[in-house]
Parts: structure tokens; sequence; C-alpha cells
């Protein structure tokens, strides 16, 4: 069995609008982690509690075999956590703040710190209230990988970011994983991000982890058929499908948990199976999301 | 969720040509009838969530096949030809055996030998459907 860095057993949290249920969560050392859900699902909620910075109120999580909160202090040495809410020094340069990592980590990289700061198109002697958005981001990104962090937490790394910039973060968080044995976890409401780096992904709506799996077995579990569905022909319920939309005699299926048993057995009922398709992860997020909200409502 | 109408993000196809070819097969099917009044362009686009140009250029391709017509202040209909839906229909047999047979003629199947598959399937349709 391969080593976890991220291990969720039974986590609970409650507040008075919102509360985490039963969070079981576990992400093997050397992959990336996927967290995707809408807003308001629980996202940044799970990635405070991994960090130690907000206490369950039930369950166990271990970072790299710490137990949190217990010992965030001597796990966050090998942690890189980054989220939108934290700040630079705003009248200080990026070369202050990249010194003033470098004397806390000993494990900073200086020769690794000047090539973030070329492939980040950045400039060190710049104050940080001079910086856009997006370099901010990047200078944040930059303080948090020159260290060389076993586990790099990210929440929303590529929100508000335009394409280019994006690219770039995703190009040096896959870069990291060159390095076998460290591990990311980031989250995202871009799926398309998520689709492109992830190994594994898991998925939250509404303080619960609907789903948790790797990508490829994640995407193909999900299809659409589309059915041409003769008169007096009636469609069967069947396992696997969450939803059915029918006008005239053409309809729509999705499948969560697709099987090509599922085609034959549309044919076998008189249906005609016309195309079968894969879904896009935003497509598959959105449908998960309706379903889930559904079931909920029943 | 939307109807049979969804637009798919997997499929590389331009997005007007998916509306051409999901009118078409309300009309193979028979669910809209010839002369039947279809919505316009703009509910479409609002429907699909496309946008009004792209439902346009479908609506276009579809006039100047004689598949839809469309008069100014009327709307669109389908066209007014007796056995339009099965002439569809037809002709998309036909692009399944020409598609059938150039990939048998990339496998070195001979049109006798195709034949001869065409009758093994319906065989095994037939069998299927008295199971």
């Amino acid at each position: 069995m391969t080593d976890l860095a991220i291990e969720v057993k039974g986590v609970g949290k409650s507040y008075r609008f919102f509360s985490l249920d039963h969070i079981n969560l576990e992400v093997p050392e050397g992959e990336i982690m996927g967290l995707i859900g809408p807003n308001g699902a629980g996202k940044s909620t799970t990635i405070r509690i991994l960090m130690g910075l907000v206490h369950q109120d039930s369950g166990d999580v271990r970072v790299l075999g710490h137990r949190m909160p217990a010992a965030q202090v001597a796990a966050k040495w090998d942690i890189g956590f980054a989220s939108e809410d934290m700040r630079l020094y705003d009248g200080m340069t990026l070369a202050w703040h990249m010194a003033f990592i470098q004397s806390i980590y000993p494990a900073w990289n200086p020769a690794y710190a000047q090539l973030l700061l070329k492939r980040f198109g950045l400039r060190a002697e710049q104050k940080i209230k001079g910086l856009s958005h997006g370099q901010r981001v990047k200078a944040t990104l930059l303080l948090v990988l020159a260290r060389r962090p076993k586990l790099v937490v990210l929440d929303e790394p590529t929100t508000g970011l335009d394409p280019v910039a994006r690219h770039e973060i995703l190009r040096e968080l896959t870069d990291v994983m060159a390095d076998e044995g460290r591990t990311i976890l980031f989250s995202s409401h871009n799926t398309q991000d998520v689709e492109q780096i992830s190994d594994r992904i898991t998925f939250i709506d509404r303080g619960r982890i609907i789903d948790s799996m790797d990508r490829e077995t994640y995407l193909d579990r999900w299809r659409r058929l589309r059915l041409e569905v003769p008169l007096g022909v009636e469609l069967p319920a069947l396992p696997g499908v969450i939803c059915v939309r029918q006008e005239g005699r053409l309809a729509v299926a999705t499948a969560n948990a697709f099987v090509p048993g599922l085609a034959n057995a549309y044919e076998n009922s008189g249906a005609r199976v016309q195309r079968i398709e894969t879904m896009t992860l935003e497509e598959i997020f959105v449908a998960n999301v309706e379903h889930s909200r559904e079931e909920v409502r029943v | 969720m939307r109807g049979p109408f969804t637009i798919s993000q997997t499929d590389k196809r331009p997005i007007y040509l998916q509306i051409m070819e999901q009118i078409i097969q309300r009309i193979a099917v028979g669910d809209w009838a010839e002369g039947q009044a279809i919505p316009s362009i703009r509910q479409l686009a609002v429907d699909r969530q496309v946008s009004v140009i792209t439902v346009k250029r479908a609506y276009l391709e579809l006039e100047r096949e004689g598949i839809i017509v469309t008069q100014h202040g009327k709307g669109s209909h389908v066209a007014s030809k007796p056995g339009l839906g099965a002439r569809l229909r037809e002709q998309e047999l036909r692009q399944h055996l020409e598609q059938a047979t150039r990939i048998a003629a990339m496998l070195g199947i001979r049109p006798r030998q195709l034949e001869a598959r065409l009758r093994e399937a319906g065989d095994r349709i037939a069998e299927k459907e008295t199971i």
C-alpha cells in the first residue's frame, strides 16, 4: 500500500448555517488531488481543517503522518499552503518576502526561486502593492514552492487569473510532481484545471463528499446516451441512470455508473441508441450537483 | 438539465452542426411534421443558451438544404414536402452504408463478403428481439 499524505476519517464540523458531514478523504503520496464543488460546498473549510486552522468537532485528521490540529507546528515544516486571504506585506518588495521565508525554512532553494521568478515574469525588487492580482497569486505560489514542501495545499489557486497566468501556474504544479513523493491538494471550481492535471478527483457539495476516486475511473463512469424511442415504447428505469429527459420520440439519458450493458438494455426495450457520448468534468459537475440536490429534496 | 436538445461539450463539431443534426432527427423520427412551425431562432438560442448567430447559421444551412423554410414575419417551418422525414432517414441510412463500405475496404473485405456480413447482422438483431 502506498503511504497516504492526507488521511481524513469521519470528520465533522458544525456551524450555525453550515456543516461538514462525516468527511472521509485519502490522498496517496505522489498524487495531485483536485477538490471540486460549487461555492459554499465546504472546500475551504475542509482545507482549513487539514491545515489545523479550523478544529474539527469530531473525526481524525493525519497530514504527512502528523495528527491535526495537535501536531500542526511540526507538520507545517513540510507543508506549503496558499489561499486567497493570505496577505503579503504591501509596503515590502518580493525580494524581502523571499529573504524572510528563506530565513525560516532551511529547505529554501535559491536557484529554484530565481527560475520561478523568471518563469512567472516577476521582478523581485517590485513592491507588493504595485502587483496585479495575477502577479500576487504567482508571488505567493513562488514563496510556497521555492521551499520545496512535501505537500502543497492550494485553495483556489487559479481563481480570477487570465488564461496565460493559469497555464503558468498549472505548469509549475505539474512540474512539482516531477519529484516523486511530493503531493498536491488543490481546490477549484474551474473544472478544466482539475480535469487537466488531477490524478484524483474529490467532489464535494453541501458539506458532503459525493465522490472521491481516480480521475479516469470517475470520468469513465459518466455517459450521455442519445436515444430514439419509437411510439409505444416505454423507456425502462435502469440502474446507474440518474436522469432521463424525453421530448417526443427523442430522449437523453445521463448515466453515472455506465456499463456497456446499459445500451443493450435500452436496445432490448425497443429504443434505439443513436450515440453514446463521454462528458466533460464541467458537464458531470452540473449533472452531479443537480442530481444530488434532487435526492435531498425527495 | 436540458431536454434532448442538449449541446455536447465533448462533441468537437461546431455547435451549429449539432443543432442542425438535432433538428433533422426530430423531423426524421416524426416529432416535427412536414409544414409544422418550429421554434424561432431567438427562442431556440435562449433555450439552448447559445448565440443567436449560431442558431441562425444552422437554420440558414437547413434552408439551403430544403429541409426548413423561413418566411419573414411568419417564422420557420419544416418544409412541406411529403415524405421528408422518410427521405432524411434514407439519407442517414445511405451515410451509414457508405461509412461501413469504406471501413470494409480498409479491412480488405470484398462487397460480396460485406453483403453476407449485413445478413448476419440482421440475423443477430432478429435473434435478440425474439428473446
